[in-house]
């Protein structure tokens, strides 16, 4: 009796098992050939205005309309070096995101990042990379992780309202450190603002800043390649530039009374019109406009000022990438190059896919015409902002002083090894500059050496 | 001389699988294997883990390779280290210093108080559920170094300030422990409360007929009789602050150089600091020291304190 009850349960399971694989072998049946693929993809950073993410959602549904196969979900990033890596481990971000320059080679030969190669050599543009910028996302063994979104140069950006209120011509920022120096001093006795404000927060913005200004009078923070290396911290440039910041915060009293902005504290404060100068990317003025309305006649971008007398002197380049998790399969990493190319590439190097673009810019009152630096080569940039010319609604007469100027600058790659260590390493000079009026240089810059030279030596 | 009593006889049934099921053993076992199962999967097992990690160089994506004691050897000399034990200890010195006492004062207070006690009970537990980031963000309003910053501003009514808080090396972690203080004293205030109910009133209707103040009734009643609430607080508290982590994190991220990273904030950055992907060995090297140390100390502070928690 038993087993014969045992025997009819025993047929109902199996039976139930068959029939609902009979049921999904014809649902699969049914939608194998329009299999959906889901990604996720980096949108703009926490905090962007409404009409920005419109805009965004716009462009998504425009690459949906294109591709029905794939679905993409925005998801609300910004690369940050205090949380990238907690991502990263915890598996959070998005199928597509973005790094910078420095990193993706190094993500790439951990095998962090997706490999791409097969995927990103069949776009017809493939070739026309400068070699440089694609190297950035190769890896040691020649495996291609991430294309470029965009290069960048550092630049100085200023607030035309507040060289004016100080009796400054806002169409003649300063060329030299000395007459930068003065006119924050102007600003600050004229107007109580902060004459020149940096980043200092302890995520490595500290010592990207005081790095750039390091290369504008000449020094580097590294010598050689790969493990062996050199960090040159604690060299003559680098004091000279920690003491132009000594006098400037205690002498003049210029900077301000916030000493641990990041990134997106800065451009806030700055679009607040509560700083005078800063330094940030060029590009900056995207974000300024999407998460911190800034008031577009106030805002002016001119180039780093270099040192004359030293044959060294450049400015600081450098730009972002972008890359796909390890973990994608092939079908996720044919969708997520396919959205890189619509996304990010093709409004470069394709008339009709930049005019769109622009006009989405617009339509979405987000920015077309921001300052960068050539992915591809100078006649391509110039030829794809003749496409978009008409569409350009960023203020370009209060960007000529850039515009015009960087291409005379030489331009300097970040420090090649460990970067973000050596900026880390950085940091907290800064910081104890900016906070203590009797820092002893030497001796930070010593110890930050040490630091960075451990890091270089540990790969870190 | 008595004969010895012969020794009892203890018949003591055989133990079978059958016997033990019909005991009650197998349902006992049902029961726990829920509990079991969650402490093994989020305790234990992270714990184990934490341990075997300790000796390996990982970044969780390639195998990981065994290095000895290579990790602990990168924490302690690492120069940073020093700093991170001193702020720590000043952080949790400071915190027992003002932090401890004021939830006890204001218990006693308010148990004083006849009416509305609720609310004042409210009012001293809200900051506890105000989310961390949100009362983070709120009080960075407050510090802000400028003139314009809520604690300059009314300190410039009398002429005072504006001071840095934040920006300056000597201010940042006492800011930070004023800031923890007034995020987690609602909570031991409401279990001071709770144990304060427990005293007898006939203590203080006693002490009354003697005459005795309001100050040798809290020295003589109040707190003997709550010396053993006092011990716990006393020991959760320094545990806690030895792991203060949220604060140094959201409000300096350890600066202005180096002024308020701790402990913690430094097994954090281990960890995921270096955006290349982290030194797990070292973080979790850390760690382990730590609760270590943790775990030494409140045994010993257990076993010094015993006889007057008891007494």
């Amino acid at each position: 009796m038993k087993s014969t009850r045992m025997a009819k349960t025993a047929s109902a399971v199996i039976l139930a098992g068959v029939l609902a694989a009979c049921v999904s072998a014809v649902s699969s049946a049914a939608t194998g050939s329009t299999k959906v693929v889901t990604i996720s993809v980096a949108s703009l950073i926490p905090g962007s205005t409404p009409a920005a993410k419109a805009q965004f959602d716009s462009q998504v549904k425009e690459f949906e309309k294109v591709n029905p196969s794939i679905k993409v979900t925005p998801v609300e990033y910004q690369w940050l070096g205090s949380t990238f890596a907690a991502k990263l481990a915890a598996g959070t971000l998005p199928t597509v995101f973005e790094v910078p320059f420095t990193d993706a080679r190094t993500l790439g030969d951990n095998g962090q990042l997706a490999d791409l190669t097969a995927n990103v050599k069949k776009l017809p543009y493939f070739a026309k990379y400068n070699p440089a910028v694609i190297a950035e996302g190769t890896t040691s063994k020649g495996k291609i992780v991430a294309l470029p979104k965009g290069a960048y140069a550092q630049a100085l950006h200023y607030n035309r309202k507040l060289f004016a209120a100080a009796g400054l011509d806002p169409n003649k920022p300063p060329t030299t450190w000395a007459q930068l120096r003065s006119y924050a001093k102007q600003i600050t006795d004229k107007t109580g603002k902060a004459g020149y404000a940096e980043m200092a927060k302890g995520d490595n913005t500290g010592g990207w800043i005081l790095t750039t200004l390091v290369y504008s009078l000449g020094g580097r923070m590294e010598s050689g390649t790969g493990a062996k290396a050199k960090a040159t911290l604690d060299n003559p440039q680098t004091l000279a530039g920690l003491n132009l910041l000594k006098q400037m915060r205690w002498t003049d009293n210029s900077m301000g009374a916030n000493f641990d902005y990041g990134w997106s504290d800065i451009n806030q404060a700055f679009a607040a019109g509560n700083v005078g100068m800063y330094i940030n990317g060029s590009d900056v003025y995207t974000n300024l406009v999407s998460a911190s309305n800034i008031d577009p006649s106030i805002y002016g971008i001119a180039p780093i000022p270099l040192a004359k007398n030293a044959k060294n002197a450049g400015v600081l380049g450098g730009g972002t990438l972008v890359a796909v998790r390890p973990d994608a399969n092939a079908a996720s990493r044919a969708a997520a190059v396919k959205w890189i190319d619509f996304f990010y590439e093709r409004p470069l190097v394709d008339k009709a896919q930049a005019v769109r673009n622009a006009q989405t810019l617009v339509a979405g009152k987000q920015p077309v015409g921001v300052p960068a630096l050539p992915v591809f080569n100078k006649a391509q940039y110039d030829l794809a902002n003749s496409w978009i010319k008409p569409y350009i609604n960023v203020p370009q007469s209060q960007m000529k002083p850039f515009n015009t100027g960087i291409f005379k600058q030489k331009l300097i790659p970040e420090p090649a090894v460990s970067t973000q260590s050596v900026y880390h390493a950085l940091d907290p000079v800064v910081q104890a500059v900016l906070t203590d009026k009797n820092a002893n240089i030497t001796q930070l810059l010593q110890d930050a050496n040490s630091s960075a030279q451990a890091a270089i030596s540990q790969g870190k | 001389m008595a004969e010895r009593d012969p020794k009892p006889v203890r018949y003591r049934a055989r133990r079978t699988p059958v016997t033990w099921v019909r005991g009650g053993g197998l349902a006992a076992l049902i029961f726990l294997l829920p509990m079991l199962f969650v402490f093994g999967a989020f305790s234990w097992y992270p714990i184990v883990r934490t341990a075997i990690m300790a000796l390996q160089h990982t970044n969780l994506v390639q195998p990981a390779t065994w290095v000895g004691l290579d990790n602990f050897r990168t924490v302690l000399h690492d120069p940073l280290l020093p700093t991170a034990v001193k702020n720590t200890a000043v952080f949790a010195g400071l915190a027992l210093v003002f932090g401890y006492p004021i939830p006890l004062v204001a218990a006693v207070l308010m148990s004083e108080v006849r009416r509305l006690r609720g609310v004042f009970s409210a009012l001293a537990y809200l900051p506890v559920v105000i989310p961390p980031v949100v009362a983070v963000l709120l009080w960075k309003t407050f510090y802000n170094g400028d003139a314009t910053g809520v604690f300059n501003t009314i300190l410039g009514w009398i002429h005072l300030g504006p001071y840095p808080w934040l920006q300056s090396q000597g201010t940042a972690l006492p800011s930070l422990v004023l800031e923890s203080t007034w995020a987690n004293a609602g909570g031991t205030v409401i279990i001071y409360l709770a144990a304060l109910t427990g005293v007898n009133s006939e203590l203080y209707e006693a002490a009354s007929v003697d005459g005795a103040s309001i100050w040798r009734k809290v020295w003589h009643i109040t707190l003997p009789q709550l010396r053993g609430v006092l011990l716990l607080t006393m020991i959760l508290q320094i545990i806690g602050t030895a792991q203060v982590f949220l604060e140094p994190y959201l409000f300096t991220s350890g600066g202005p150089a180096n002024a308020t990273v701790t402990v913690l904030l430094m097994i954090y950055n281990y960890a995921f600091g270096n955006s290349l992907g982290g030194d797990y060995g070292s973080a979790t090297a850390l760690s382990l020291m730590l609760a270590a140390f943790l775990a030494i100390f409140s045994l010993a502070y257990l076993r010094a304190t015993r006889s007057w928690s008891t007494r």
